[in-house]
């Protein structure tokens, strides 16, 4: 597509002479490379005199460092990212005339979405590749441990969803910033709803679980299944939880499922604790796949809207 | 001198939340014409020009540029159509050679072509000297000349522009008018001029239209227009007088 090359071209100059994209990626990395840092002591410190455990470097990215993991940082705060790249993405065209002066040239208007969405998109690359690589340079020194090639396939998985998952975020950035005129009101707008999904769905997936309890004896195995189905299929609509599993699954080899409880017969149970081993790479993905499918099919979902609405909008009331 | 039709409006409409902006609007625009576009502020000039670049769909009607629909074709009508835009609308942290070089690759120019041209159309229009300096520290003239350098490098055939003299002194709405006559004469651009400096229109333009409430209320060569409002045998008139007479009926 002509001048798909030339506008995200435009907007990559743009985002690395602003100073908002500057302090983010100062902030993310300090603290991703503070939380790196604690964590490669610990695990050496109870690492010695041990025997090396497999798959030992990816712990450098789940174990908790001062507060948190890398892995729940990234969840957590990595919409903010996305979020901060697009808030303004078209409003602010709008506001200062320069997208009519866009749309006068020969382009197609979805153009203009799709250039923007694909700088955004490079960007949020280089951002989490440079930070994982630092990070793992950072592991390989304060660790003495280097990683196997089943580990780096691991880390790389990690990477390309992370940046599906931020650029849905970019997306939804972008969404608010064709629908409203004033780049604030699209600001608080991705940020009310980044919250909406942090915080309050989980909460909300609780209550209606009591609420759906049904008349299943409390305290009993069926109603604390129940409840946790209840709270699963409610936490699939937020994207952060469809990331956190994913990336979980992905990073950690041991985990062999992403539901927090399964029932098995007693048979499955011998079974399953024979073949307590890691899982190959292959099976993680597995696993994880439909968890990826929805993530990019909100993403595209986000886009459909933001070409519909951008499509119809009238030039005019610029 | 009866030439091609390179802008032609049949019966052009469009209502915006029930209000009539272009009312059954239609007129013509020959090749080669400076047609000066004239009417008070929120006449509906400018949602004429959108739906002439195809930026804004008629509700009925049509347009035709260069026997183009702009609805059906806008890439091959804003490709021949140079605009320029009341607020101009320049990215102001890029310089005007950063800001021509945008220009220049969205329109499809690639490589070496691209800097000949850039310093060519600078220096034509006297900014040759500022050109490393970022347009937000530009002048309102300045950036009317920016303007023209634009039209320069996309080699349009056609260009709209709407209002590149509001809210500049006399020197510079001088050097913009004669930059503007230049681009007719010299480059054969058929040029649909909206302006409120009725002294410089009636110099250069070799037709008007007087537009009042989104409709055309009058449209021809000057002199016509005179002897229709003014009378037979108004030797010496202005187009100012013609427009209030025009307006005052409305």
């Amino acid at each position: 597509m002509h001048g798909i090359k030339v506008i995200s071209k435009k907007e990559l100059a743009d985002h690395f002479s602003s100073y908002r994209f500057v302090i983010i990626f100062a902030l993310i990395a300090m603290i991703s490379l503070i939380t790196a840092y604690i964590v490669g002591l610990n695990i050496r410190q109870q690492l010695e005199g041990v025997a090396k455990p497999r798959f030992i470097f990816l712990m450098l990215f789940t174990a908790p460092g001062a507060m948190f993991s890398l892995v729940q940082f990234v969840a957590f705060f990595g919409p903010l990212v996305g979020l901060i790249l697009g808030f303004d993405t078209i409003n602010r065209e709008r506001n200062e005339g320069t997208l009519s002066k866009l749309l006068s040239q020969p382009i197609y208007r979805d153009v203009v979405i799709n250039a923007k969405f694909l700088a955004g998109v490079i960007m949020i690359s280089i951002m989490l590749v440079s930070i994982v690589l630092v990070i793992t340079g950072l592991g390989l020194l304060v660790m003495g441990i280097v990683p196997g090639m089943e580990e780096i396939w691991r880390i790389i998985f990690y990477l390309i969803i992370s940046i599906i998952y931020i650029s849905f975020w970019l997306g939804v950035a972008i969404l608010f910033s064709i629908l409203f005129r004033s780049t604030a009101t699209s600001a608080l707008a991705s940020l009310a709803v980044w919250i909406f999904f942090s915080f309050f769905v989980s909460i909300g997936a609780n209550i209606a679980a009591n609420a759906l309890a049904g008349d299943l004896p409390p305290d009993s195995p069926e109603a604390e299944l129940q409840q946790v189905k209840i709270i699963r299929a409610f936490k699939l609509i937020s994207p952060m939880e469809l990331y956190t599993d994913s990336t979980a699954t992905i990073i950690d080899p041991l985990r062999k499922s992403n539901r927090s409880i399964i029932s098995v017969g007693p048979l499955e149970n011998i079974s399953m604790s024979r073949f307590s081993g890691p899982l190959p790479l292959s099976q993680s993905i597995l696993i994880v796949i439909p968890h990826i499918i929805s993530l990019v099919a909100i993403t595209i979902i986000c886009f459909a809207v933001s070409y519909t609405v951008f499509m119809r909008q009238e030039i005019r009331s610029l | 001198m009866e030439s091609r039709r390179v802008i032609e409006t049949n019966e052009l409409t469009k209502v915006y939340n029930g209000d009539v902006a272009v009312d059954h609007l239609s007129f013509a625009v020959s090749e080669g014409e400076i047609f000066g576009f004239l009417g008070p502020n929120g006449a509906g000039k400018t949602t004429t020009l959108l739906m002439l670049l195809g930026l804004t769909e008629p509700t009925s009607g049509s347009a035709r540029v260069l026997g183009l629909d702009p609805t059906r074709d806008p890439i091959k009508v804003k490709a021949t159509i140079g605009y320029l835009q009341e607020n101009m609308g320049f990215y102001a942290d890029l310089n005007a050679v950063q800001m021509l070089r945008f220009v220049a690759e969205l329109n499809g120019l690639t490589g070496s072509e691209i800097d000949g041209r850039i310093e060519d159309a600078l220096r034509n229009v006297g900014l040759a000297k500022e050109s490393k300096k970022k347009i937000g520290a530009y002048s309102r003239g300045m950036r009317q000349r920016l303007g023209v350098a634009e039209l320069l490098i996309k080699d349009s055939k056609v260009a709209f522009l709407d209002e590149p003299t509001l809210g500049l002194d006399p020197d510079a709405t001088n050097r913009i008018m004669e930059l503007i006559e230049g681009l007719g004469r010299d480059k054969k651009m058929t040029i649909l001029l909206s302006s409120h400096m009725l002294h410089q229109v009636q110099k250069m333009c070799n037709r008007v239209g007087i537009m009042i409430k989104g409709q055309m209320v009058a449209q021809g060569p000057m002199d016509q227009l005179a002897k229709e409002k003014l009378g037979i045998g108004q030797e010496k008139y202005s187009l100012e007088e013609i427009y209030m007479k025009y307006f005052q009926e409305a």
